[in-house]
């Protein structure tokens, strides 16, 4: 499995997609190939599509035109269940039902695993304890899920995902909701598991500057239509951020990671520790202009 | 520039202490509920034993058994074998059929309301029987087959209605048809020539009084098809419960959900065929048995506890007036609507209780 990543052919990938609800189209004529054994990062404004392109990579939405292919094949065509064993979702609002345990909520996971009047076996109690361990919960095998933190209950599901035991790992904003402790301790429970397991994830993430920071593939969305695509370091740029966030911006070096790091240009309380310097309300323009270049100079000035 | 793969890929087999951890944490819910089950059963055959020996015409069990071996003792033979004994079996299954069809609808849709007596699929279901019955004159299976297309008929449209919203909306839409049912129903009465109050009060609010063997034999031959499959098809249930992406990330499609919806939909309309809507049994039952297993779903004591409802309720109908016989159905309302206020009081009924605090 040292391979490189580009000799490795995509397992999931879209192919001229669009998507979208009743009347309109939210995702339109998209490709996408995700990278084998990588961590790929969709980020985009609100609304710009994002959930509705992982939930048609998850087949949760059927295409309105072109295909979302597993391994080759449609998969819409595939048995859900035969995917399920390949494919695992966690979407954002998960429901855990009144009283269950964690042991119990991290075993249904399983349900992908068994065919119609199969009894549970050792291989799924193995399953489910590895799941667990990965995650840290062991100790909360039998808590009500109910009754945990925000951090904890997150923890659980995804390991609920991971007992399923799938190649492939689509995660709806796994990170929201939590604080940014939190945040970032889920984040490294994913990069460990991709890194221990080879799991491929692909996730929806709000955080621009963590999304630069965990993802080895970043995909910028923008009114459903790629705008970016590749490293971090390709794709947060100021021009790419000013384009799908329309938000003036500043890219420098991730002083921890060394991945870009967007700062902000708000209108107002623009440098406030040096109340006479250039950077006043009225030079957005100036910033720009040298945007091309700052993510280097920034860190060549360092 | 593309950088080499070289994250190893490792899966330590887990310890055999983390094995126990999980067969223990994974069995005590499913040891509760064995323990649970068989306390209902225990209670259901006490219950079963009493309304059928006890009352105001008491019989022995010696006796109960000859009877049963078909032995003709002067008065008992008759009381038992015409009334009380069909009385008992006719509860148990309808209360079985009620209280797992209700525990299906509540919890596939994930809101204690949306139970078939109160969105209107019990009534259906009977507005479809009784007019059959009172204007066709039908009997048999073609009474059970109005039930069911009558049942079937009021669950699509509420859930047309509905949509995918699930919630209040279904349940408003579900109260409307409710209301437009018992209308039905009461349009037929009066197309009537002869006015039967018991046969108005089975079918608007359900009993188990004066049903014929033959009507009970098909009720049981029903059910001998609809639990079995319902138990196979309720194993999808563990998925649904956890949302419908979840769900579906699983491998279970809407189809399965919608299986599992049509089997409740005729446990709900056969035992409404044969006993008439009783009254809040499939909206009582679900959240009892819940409660019993710690807020867990369950369906077989969901049944059971429906079940052990009926006999109580026909029990404390027959007996707890002197004079007055009142169909179970009175019974289990009036005990219904202080537990829907209670529900209503205690908290959101949308169906949004396990979401994820924000």
């Amino acid at each position: 499995m040292t391979a490189t990543a580009t000799t490795t052919p995509a397992r999931l990938e879209a192919s001229d997609l669009t998507l979208g609800y009743t009347d309109t189209a939210v995702v339109h004529d998209l490709d996408l190939q995700v990278p084998h054994g990588r961590i790929s990062v969709i980020v985009g404004a609100n609304a710009c599509g994002k959930s509705t392109l992982l939930r048609g990579l998850a087949r949760l939405l059927r295409p309105r035109s072109g295909s979302v292919l597993l391994d080759g094949e449609a998969i819409h065509r595939l048995p859900t269940k035969q995917v399920a064993r390949t494919l695992g979702l966690l979407p954002q609002n998960p429901v855990a039902p009144e009283g269950v345990t964690v042991a119990d909520l991290v075993a249904r996971g399983r349900h992908p695993h068994h065919g119609p009047f199969a009894r549970w076996t050792n291989a799924d109690d193995e399953a489910v304890a590895e799941a667990l361990t990965l995650t840290d919960t062991l100790g909360l095998a039998d808590r009500v899920v109910d009754e945990l933190s925000g951090g904890q209950r997150q923890r659980v599901w995804i390991a609920m995902a991971l007992a399923q035991g799938t190649d492939l790992l689509l995660l709806d904003e796994p990170t929201t909701y939590l604080d940014v402790a939190h945040q970032v301790e889920m984040l490294d429970l994913l990069a460990e598991l991709n890194a221990r397991r080879g799991t491929t994830i692909v996730m929806v993430l709000h955080d621009l500057n963590l999304s630069a920071r965990y993802a080895d593939h970043l995909v910028a969305l923008h009114t459903g239509r790629i705008v970016a695509e590749g490293t971090p370091r390709e794709v947060v740029t100021e021009e790419v951020v000013r384009t799908v966030f329309g938000l003036d911006n500043r890219v420098i070096d991730d002083p921890v990671s060394h991945t870009p790091l967007v700062v902000p240009v708000g209108r107002h309380r623009p440098g406030r520790a040096e109340p006479s310097g250039p950077s006043s309300p009225s030079s957005p323009t100036e910033l720009s202009s040298h945007s091309s270049h700052s993510s280097h100079s920034s860190r060549e000035t360092r | 520039m593309t950088v080499t793969l070289d994250r190893p890929v490792t899966a330590e087999p887990p310890t055999p202490d983390a094995l126990g951890v999980v067969r223990r944490a994974r069995r005590a819910p499913l040891r509760h509920h064995r323990r649970l089950v068989a306390g209902l059963v225990v209670v259901l055959v006490g219950a079963f034993a009493a309304r059928v020996l006890l009352g105001d015409f008491t019989v022995t069990i010696p006796d109960f058994v000859r009877i049963l071996g078909g032995e003709q003792i002067p008065g008992a033979t008759y009381i038992v074998m015409e009334s009380k004994l069909p009385r008992a079996v006719l509860a148990v299954l309808v209360g079985l059929a009620f209280g797992v069809g209700g525990a299906i609808f509540q919890t596939t849709l994930r809101n204690p309301l949306a139970s078939p007596d109160i969105i209107g699929v019990s009534l259906g279901a009977s507005a479809a029987a009784v007019s059959g019955i009172a204007l066709a004159g039908w009997t048999g299976w073609s009474v059970s087959a109005a039930a069911i297309l009558g049942a079937l008929g009021v669950a699509l449209a509420v859930r047309a209605v509905a949509g995918d919203h699930g919630g209040f909306r279904l349940v408003l839409a579900g109260i409307g048809l409710a209301a437009a049912m018992q209308s039905v129903i009461q349009y037929v009465f009066t197309r009537v020539d002869e006015w039967d109050v018991q046969l108005v009060l089975r079918w608007l609010t359900g009993s188990v009084n004066g049903v014929a063997w033959p009507a009970i034999g098909l009720l049981a031959l029903a059910l001998a098809v609809l639990l079995p499959a319902t138990a196979w098809a309720a194993r999808s249930l563990r998925a649904t419960e956890l949302g419908d992406d979840t769900a579906a990330g699983l491998g279970v499609g809407r189809a399965r959900t919608d299986l599992l919806m049509l089997l409740g939909v005729l446990l709900v309309a056969v035992g409404v065929a044969a006993a008439g809507p009783v009254a809040f049994v499939a909206f009582l039952s679900g959240p009892i048995a819940r409660a019993l297993n710690h807020g867990r779903t369950t369906l077989p004591a969901a049944g059971l506890v429906g079940a052990v409802i009926v006999l109580a309720g026909d029990y404390a109908g027959a007996y707890a007036f002197a004079d007055l016989n009142l169909p179970v159905g009175v019974v289990t309302g009036a005990f219904g609507a202080p537990f829907l206020l209670w529900l209503l009081a205690r908290g959101p009924l949308t169906g949004q209780r396990g979401r994820r605090a924000a």
